[in-house]
């Protein structure tokens, strides 16, 4: 085999605040022909930047500042703009992580497919066209010859992440990069992604570099790893070895983060009131019905997993719940008391009693409002306090969430990390001393350790605290860390529900199967053996559609 | 036809020139990206902009009057611009250096991170301010006082035609132009102050209440917005101060107030659909959600929630619509419905002097007198946008 691409001590810096930082410190990388490495770490570990400097690229205010990019004997740190030009997209080409946001909305799919192959002069108009047909069929795009007249809109997020790779394909280049391709996929598109990108990067005997935060998905694609710690390399190793044996710890500690479970708590006493008790809801935004008959019970102390795929109307439950989205039918009740649907017709008591994590912390924290106040209002909103009584509050909520309190009671949300970010929501809802909190997806924009970090967290406060837990979210590792019970939905029905252990052994509903199995587990052979077993023209839509 | 010939020929050679230039250092920096990847377009920029500077330079050494003994009305205005911006360059470069090493951290910071531009522009609206609000202790003579000479010109120079005692003259009446000048910094810019806020006041505050409470509300208050905004802001100024003026009098409310409440009425629908628009892009997120299922009620919510958040470009906005403001308070008072005579204005200024302009060809110093005014309101306006377009950078988050 001959090398492909090979980066030497590589050192990249970005601009802030005056100076030129460091974001990646001399990482070797060697990339053989039609070898597939796959790049993780933590967010902020500078794996994007990398993949991009290994096609010569840095994106605005950021430099590389040494090292050499050699990509088959080619210079690309040196190379004039007009041998890049010559370069990208016909031998190396780049795959980004949300396809929505990459196309052009205003032109069609094959339209973007055909200009780097006519660009480069590497096929005709015609000729493109009928290869990017070809491309869509080998991806197994639905209507293969019609899908890439549609706009961008048109079609799912799964479809269009594999019309983008289509398009990496086109001038059948050498190298590809991708970055997080389906992080922001369901795991059931996921799947099909996967095995698409898997199954052409094969066939053409290309070579890639696979970058994403999740460690189960890189071992189906991968045949080599490398981990990244803020731009440091940690180790490398062919994928096998990487997982049976890392060498490092910080390597062991990616690997263990999935091992957190809670232990099984008792079972509820029969004719306990629940906290909180949903009730034959039907709802709708506007005149789109979302929820068909969905009720359920959580009850103190427990928590509850809700889990599907988007839009499959978790979210709007949780709305709900806390009043706003007024049902159609149904009630929701609160120690076996009924709330009023409108959450503007609710006192401040039941308000208070309910309370509310959010997925995004960038977007949940006033970001012009300092971490003392956010967390203060609620507590003198609710309680009245003020002065040193209020302080002192906030100082036990700030410790409660394992943050030194005169360390963060005057910073505001942008000097925080996400995880803490999110250790202060977690601060505000607890602030307004509630019975019942509902965590919407607070894990999944987090790293895998971070998550971790704060699922503890919440399962400690829950010990404390009492707190009755509603739990949404589409990560079934995090369902099986945390959750006392599981209700699956599926377009806005409850499919099943139960206890947790009985949830994850068979016999399960058809959809439960599908999403359990389409969770990516770390042994290397996953993706082969479940492609086998569910019949490889039967994945993903044809997988949902049969039942 | 020669001309276009001309023209045609010199861009030619520029680009013949450019071509050479991007050559030659290619060859003198063996190759190395900066003139490698020049594109030919980048070149011939640089090489016009030599080209500009050497006619500038010779353009400024011209003599300034003519074998006849008449001076060259054109060289003189060139000189009189470059010794202006060279002027402003270094009072804004001092300006800068000066903030560099006074001041608490928070501003030497600032300072340190200013473009030249904004500092310029800050430089100019502090002096215009303190002109402003020391105008009687500044300005040498009343600004209704007519004195004894009339049409004085500037320049203070006796054998131009000037008295030391006035030194920018005297207008058509006999009043001291650097009195009227400085008193109409405090009228105009004052004026248009208080009209701004006004504007901001009533425009912010309906339309963040169209955005958070929506509903008919909302319908209502942006149709009558979308209807004032339909007819063309000056002419129903002028229309409504039309009015204004024979009313004004029978209730003995003076006209200006009249003006400030028209002029902010008219402008503060442009103020609301921005405070519409940024605030409908705050309600949606996560915190406003979470305070309003706290309980929390409308008046935390726009207060201590939204309007953090929108200060930034409401602040950008406020730059711009002063300036707005300003020169349609300028224009009405140059049709003669705006600040009334004998209060001093520079929009009235420029009226009454403007026959002034036709004599730039022989006597360049008599047309300088009504451009006193027009330059004074172009140069707040240019800086307060040199200010805003900083402000706008800053709070967007683009690096360089």
């Amino acid at each position: 085999m001959s090398t492909l691409l090979k980066i030497r001590d590589i050192r990249l810096e970005g601009r802030s605040d005056e100076k030129w930082n460091p974001i990646i410190n001399g990482v070797d990388l060697t990339l053989q022909k039609g070898e597939v490495l796959g790049l993780i770490g933590e967010s902020g570990a500078g794996k994007s930047t990398l993949g991009l400097a290994a096609m010569g690229f840095t994106r605005d205010g950021v430099r590389i500042s040494s090292g050499s990019v050699e990509f088959d004997g080619i210079d690309l740190v040196n190379a004039s703009a007009a041998v890049k030009r010559s370069l990208l997209g016909k031998r190396i080409a780049y795959v980004a992580q949300s396809a929505a946001a990459s196309f052009n909305p205003a032109h069609r799919i094959i339209e973007q497919h055909f200009e780097g192959p006519t660009q480069h002069g590497v096929m005709s108009k015609a000729e493109s066209i009928a290869d990017g047909v070809e491309l869509y069929e080998k991806l197994r795009l639905p209507n293969p010859e019609e899908i890439g007249f549609r706009y961008p809109h048109q079609v799912s997020g799964g479809q269009l992440q594999r019309a983008m790779t289509a398009m990496a394909m086109a001038c059948r280049p050498d190298l590809i990069i991708f970055d997080e391709p389906t992080t922001a996929l369901d795991v059931t598109t996921q799947i099909e992604v996967l095995a698409s990108i898997r199954e052409i990067v094969e066939e053409y005997d290309t070579a890639a570099i696979y970058i994403t935060h999740d460690l189960a998905v890189v071992a189906q694609m991968a045949d080599q790893i490398k981990v990244l710690l803020k731009g440091d390399e940690v180790e490398t190793a062919d994928t096998r070895t990487m997982l049976s044996a890392p060498t490092q710890d910080y390597t062991k500690s990616l690997w263990a983060v999935r091992s957190f479970e809670r232990p099984t708590k008792p079972a509820v006493i029969g004719g306990a009131v629940p906290v909180v008790s949903v009730r034959n809801v039907d709802a709708a935004y506007g005149t789109v019905p979302v929820l068909h008959d969905v009720s359920f019970d959580i009850h103190e102390g427990r928590t509850v997993a809700v889990v599907g795929e988007s839009g499959s109307g978790k979210s709007t439950t949780a709305r709900c719940i806390t009043g706003l989205l007024p049902p159609k039918a149904g009630e929701i009740a609160f120690d076996g008391n009924v709330l009023p649907a409108d959450y503007r017709k609710r006192n401040k008591d039941q308000l208070r009693q309910a309370q509310m994590i959010y997925q995004m912390a960038d977007t949940a924290l006033n970001p012009r409002m300092s971490i003392g106040n956010i967390i203060a209002r609620p507590v003198q909103f609710y309680s009245g306090l003020t002065g040193k009584d209020l302080r002192a509050r906030v100082d036990k909520l700030l410790d409660q969430i394992e943050l030194e309190p005169s360390q963060y009671f005057n910073r505001l949300p942008s000097e925080l990390s996400g995880g803490q970010k999110q250790r202060i929501g977690i601060a505000r809802a607890l602030a307004a001393e509630p019975k019942f909190i509902i965590c919407d997806e607070v894990t999944s924009a987090l790293d895998q350790l971070v998550a971790e970090g704060i699922l503890r967290l919440l399962a400690k406060l829950q010990d404390e605290l009492k707190l009755s837990y509603m739990f949404i979210t589409h990560d079934l590792a995090t369902v099986r860390a945390i959750a006392d019970e599981v209700v699956v939905m599926k377009d806005g029905r409850v499919v099943e529900q139960g206890e947790k252990k009985a949830m994850f052994t068979p016999p399960h509903h058809a959809y439960t199967d599908l999403l359990l199995s389409s969770v990516p587990e770390m042994d290397p052979d996953w993706l082969t053996n479940l492609l086998q077993e569910r019949g490889v023209d039967n994945i993903g839509d044809a997988a949902v559609g049969k039942m | 036809m020669i001309t276009i010939l001309w023209i045609v020929g010199v861009l030619l050679a520029i680009l013949a020139l450019a071509f050479g230039f991007r050559w030659a250092g290619q060859m003198a920096t063996s190759n190395a990206p900066g003139f490698r990847d020049m594109p030919l377009s980048v070149a011939f920029g640089y090489v016009f902009g030599v080209v500009l500077l050497i006619w500038a330079v010779r353009f400024y050494f011209q003599p300034l009057m003519n074998e006849q003994g008449v001076p060259v009305a054109s060289v003189i205005f060139f000189r009189w611009a470059i010794q202006g911006l060279i002027i402003a360059m270094i009072a804004a470069f001092a300006f800068k250096q000066f903030g560099k090493f006074v001041g608490t951290e928070w501003s030497k910071k600032l300072f340190r991170s200013m473009p030249l531009t904004a500092a310029f522009g800050i430089l100019v609206i502090i002096i215009y301010a303190i002109f402003a609000i020391f105008a009687g202790a500044i300005a040498p003579y009343g600004q209704a006082e007519i004195l004894g000479a009339a049409n004085v010109l500037p320049g203070g120079d006796v054998a131009t035609g000037g008295n030391p005692d006035y030194p920018l003259g005297t207008d058509n009446i006999g009043r001291d132009i650097l009195s009227r000048l400085i008193y109409g910094a405090q009228n105009t810019v004052g004026i248009a102050f208080i009209t701004t806020l006004l504007a901001f006041v009533i425009g912010v505050t309906l339309g963040f209440l169209a955005a958070t409470l929506g509903g008919w509300l909302d319908q209502l208050l942006s149709r009558g917005v979308d209807v004032l905004m339909a007819i063309p802001s000056l002419i129903f100024a002028l229309l409504l101060m039309t009015i204004a003026s024979v009313w004004a009098p029978r209730i003995g409310i003076p006209l200006t107030y009249f003006m400030v409440v028209i002029i902010a009425v008219i402008d503060s629908t442009r103020v609301y659909r921005l405070a519409r628009a940024v605030a409908l892009n705050i309600v949606v997120m996560d915190y406003i959600e979470a305070a309003k299922l706290r309980g929390e009620g409308l008046a935390y919510l726009v207060f201590r929630e939204i309007l953090p958040n929108a200060t930034a470009p409401l602040l950008a906005e406020f730059g711009l619509r002063f300036c707005f403001v300003f020169l349609t308070i300028a224009a009405l008072s140059f049709l003669g419905v705006g600040i009334q005579p004998p209060l001093s204005d520079w929009g009235t200024m420029v009226k009454d002097l403007a026959p002034f302009i036709n004599f730039a060809q022989f006597a360049p110093l008599a047309a300088v007198t009504p451009l006193l005014a027009a330059g004074a309101i172009a140069l707040l306006t240019v800086a307060v946008n040199f200010v805003v377009d900083w402000m706008l950078h800053k709070s967007s988050g683009l690096k360089e």
